[in-house]
């Protein structure tokens, strides 16, 4: 036999691995999406109203706020820190933006309350990045922060929307092309996520912080600048996700996002993000969100009691990490 | 006599590298027995072979002629062997108490008899430091003290010293040298591992020199001088083709004058040239890297100066450094240099992002790709793709892809540490070909190497570094293995040249 063919055949069979291993590659980054399916087919057998179009865009409307947090969650994740002072900023905004839309119009009010957001983010990564304390400890004494001055401005009550603030209630419970208001602010704010992971020179440095960060810093990329910048983007998202449930609610409450930060983390890890840092996408943490909604609309409409739901939720979170990390064990 | 512990025909490697071929090695009980070697000799092997932490691939070990191997350290401790490592592995939070019997402290702790037990046992090695101090108020002479009573609480009858005076001023030196007499009176037999001859010749009753990983000889101190023990230590073949060197020398780029660090770097200077490749020598832990991270701007200079092409260079960062024209590859490659889970392209221009982005931050991904395909072509990088995850490749792949990020920086100097460490010899031979390319480019080089053979072959002047010192500088007529190593034992042989400055 002519040894030539034998080297080409070899060849093509080794590309053709190639392609199936580069398939099954790219299957493996994103089946989130399969958990996901998987959830909806599940869903239309538990409730027939799944598929109808009011509860899909409850759901939509629903996680709105959570997915907007995500994308500031992930960037700060990605460089290995954690913010639990998401939802604590998020009822921050909600009542900032409730009360200044009487006195300043809301253009500038809504312009401050992200202001003020991404200034509580400022503190928290100032202190991360600049004096190099844990962003656990930091971002909880944010969360505790963020949280008392959000009670302490409104009193301890929920703020009615007055009549400036009409058009962002119009926005809220609108709908354009059949999107509903909240769910397009989510849908652009994980689009320019995406964009700044994957385009943006800031967005790879971020990334490769979370893997090395002492190669980076002695590649002599500014590291604690963009650390910094992840918790300012986080904190400013935190109070648009604020925003946004005023806008939904009517009102500005300062019990808005308890317990939002776990949620957000959860969706995050569901994505396929590491706590450790490095590892994560945009389109996964889509995902995350998508399917701690999911999970949660089939168990209302399964009519689970409340406090059930606390506990499946938490079994869930744990089934879909453990089947992402599965074919890595059982190789081992 | 029956020796203590035997080790006979003792084999063990690790992928492709023979860390210890065919060794044979004794120790009495009341004797000690020192090992010497250059970096990278074996001892480190033979030791932690010795203390269960590696097994040997082949050969047998005998403690008091009973056949035994060591499944873990823990096995070993059984048998009363304890190893106590350079760097100390003392709990900083905790008193010196608990650290001394850290290994068998009671479920319910009985403070006073714990201090007052700690104490003794100081005592008896000839010390007095006070029981409930924390172990972080310690002097590096006094945590040494505390990890030879910490394996004393047990029941040692060897004990295994790996450079233990490396840390310590000459006084405090002095008084562990008497600490490990005592212990031999008592019948301990002890390892001793020292770069410090005049220690060894003072203290061992014999001496095994091991090198590349074999044993060429066991004597007694007094049947040899030092210069013929160094002589057995280095005098290796040239085993490794260096390429021709055709860089011309061009205006000074680097003047370092006064350069002060703790203790680690005192009082360095030197200066380097365009197109000039010198070399920084020494034994591991001579302050050749904390040098290095100076000029770079990683860690921060207590006092001195660095300029740069004449112009005086407040480097406070990394960043600043990088600014200034200076690229640095760091020893610990997968610690420090590569960003190992991401591709070659993302590695490869992490230092230059700015040159393969658009204005408003957007990175040009065309450009990028363009960029490192010619890197890799240049730098002769085997990989499957420009995409493929930095960890995916060999340990001289990986280097090539750490070099890359400062290849085409517009740098005037660039700084190498270890820059072939874990490499295999044919991806040397070429990261010896594209130093030499650099330099041919005009650029300055500092490469720091253990590798003697490699600093002969690179460089066109090697200062040679001694306890953050610099001791000497060598020029290639008076380059020799011996020299260098004289040089950093503090030792000026017999004919010493008159090129030797101090």
């Amino acid at each position: 036999m002519n040894p030539s063919a034998v080297t080409s055949k070899t060849h093509q069979t080794q590309s053709g691995h190639a392609n199936a291993r580069q398939w099954w590659s790219v299957a493996r980054r994103f089946n989130t999406v399969a958990i996901l399916i998987v959830l909806v087919i599940a869903a239309s057998f538990v409730s027939s109203d799944f598929f109808s179009v009011p509860n899909l865009s409850n759901i939509s409307r629903q996680v709105a706020g959570v997915g907007i947090m995500s994308v500031g969650m992930l960037l700060v994740v990605l460089t290995g820190g954690i913010d639990l002072s998401v939802g604590s900023i998020a009822a921050l905004g909600s009542v900032l933006s409730a009360m200044l839309i009487p006195q300043y119009g809301l253009s500038v009010a809504l312009l401050a309350t992200l202001v003020v957001g991404g200034f509580c983010g400022f503190l928290s990564g100032a202190l991360i990045a600049w004096f190099r304390l844990t962003p656990f400890v930091v971002t909880l004494a944010m969360m505790t922060i963020a949280r008392g001055v959000a009670m302490i401005i409104s009193n301890g009550s929920p703020i009615l929307v007055d009549d400036p603030g009409q058009a962002l209630l119009d926005f809220g419970r609108h709908s354009y092309f059949g999107v509903p208001g909240p769910t397009l602010v989510m849908l652009i704010v994980f689009v320019i996520g995406a964009v700044a992971l994957n385009w943006l020179r800031a967005g790879r440095v971020v990334r490769a912080i979370g893997s090395n960060e002492e190669a980076v810093r002695l590649s002599g990329v500014p590291v604690a600048r963009h650390v910094l910048g992840t918790y300012v983007s986080s904190g400013l998202l935190a109070a648009l996700a604020g925003i946004i449930s005023t806008s939904r609610a009517g009102v500005g409450a300062p019990t808005v996002g308890v317990g939002d930060e776990l949620t957000v983390i959860a969706a995050v890890v569901i994505g396929g993000a590491s706590l450790a840092g490095g590892k994560g996408g945009t389109v996964n943490t889509l995902m995350g969100v998508l399917i701690l909604g999911v999970i949660g609309n089939i168990m209302n409409l399964a009519s689970v009691p409340g406090y059930h739901q606390q506990v499946v939720m938490g079994v869930i979170i744990v089934a879909a990490v453990l089947s992402q990390r599965g074919a890595r064990f059982w190789r081992r | 006599m029956i020796p203590f512990i035997a080790l006979t025909g003792v084999d063990k490697r690790f992928g492709g590298i023979h860390a210890i071929e065919d060794v044979s090695f004794d120790v009495l009980s009341g004797e000690v027995h020192a090992l010497v070697g250059e970096n990278g000799a074996g001892k480190s092997t033979l030791m932690r072979i010795i203390g269960g932490g590696h097994q040997p691939d082949a050969g047998t070990i005998k403690v008091e002629g009973r056949e035994i191997s060591f499944r873990n350290p823990h096995a070993a401790m059984a048998e009363g062997i304890a190893v106590i490592h350079q760097e100390t592995a003392l709990a900083p939070d905790l008193s010196v108490a608990e650290n001394v019997f850290l290994g068998a402290l009671p479920t319910v702790i009985d403070w006073r008899s714990l201090r007052t037990n700690a104490h003794e046992l100081i005592a008896s090695l000839g010390f007095d430091i006070d029981p409930a101090a924390l172990v972080e108020t310690l002097s590096t002479a006094q945590c040494q003290v505390i990890e030879i009573a910490k394996a004393l609480s047990g029941q040692v009858k060897l004990l295994v010293l790996d450079e233990p005076t490396a840390a310590l001023a000459p006084s405090d030196a002095n008084k562990l040298l008497e600490i490990v007499r005592r212990l031999r009176s008592r019948g301990v037999g002890i390892v001793y591992i020292s770069h410090r001859l005049e220690e060894v010749f003072a203290i061992a009753d014999r001496i095994t020199v091991l090198k590349d990983g074999k044993r060429v000889d066991t004597l007694k101190p007094a049947a040899v001088t030092m210069d013929e023990l160094i002589r057995k230590m280095v005098g290796r073949p040239l085993s490794v083709l260096f390429p021709e060197r055709h860089a011309t020398l061009g205006a000074e780029v680097l003047k370092v004058t006064g350069l002060v660090r703790g203790h680690a770097v005192r009082n360095v200077s030197f200066t380097l040239r365009a197109g000039e490749v010198v070399g920084l020598g020494g034994l591991i832990g001579s302050g050749r890297t904390e040098v290095a991270r100076l000029i770079f701007g990683a860690d921060m200079r207590d006092s001195g100066t660095i300029e740069l092409n004449q112009q005086l260079l407040a480097i406070r960062s990394p960043m600043a450094a990088v600014k200034a024209g200076i690229g640095f590859v760091p020893e610990d490659r997968k610690g420090q240099g590569a960003v190992l889970s991401m591709p070659i392209r993302v590695n490869a221009t992490l230092a230059s992002l700015k040159s393969v982005s658009r204005p408003g931050g957007f990175l040009a991904f065309g450009r990028e790709r363009a960029f490192v395909a010619k890197l890799m072509e240049q730098l002769r990088i085997k990989a499957r793709s420009m995409d493929a995850d930095v960890s995916t490749l060999s340990g001289g792949n990986q280097q090539k892809v750490v070099l890359a990020k400062w290849f085409h920086a517009n740098g005037d100097l660039i700084i190498l540490d270890e820059p072939t460490r874990g490499v295999d010899v044919g991806a040397k031979v070429e990261i010896y070909t594209l130093i030499n390319q650099l330099a041919e480019r005009g650029k300055a080089v500092l490469v720091i190497s253990s590798e003697h053979q490699e600093l002969m072959g690179l460089c066109d002047r090697i200062l040679v570094m001694g306890e953050g010192e610099i001791r000497g500088e060598l020029r290639p007529a008076d380059f020799s293995e011996e020299q260098i190593l004289a040089l950093s034992l503090r030792r000026v042989p017999d004919e010493a040249p008159a090129a030797l400055i101090h």
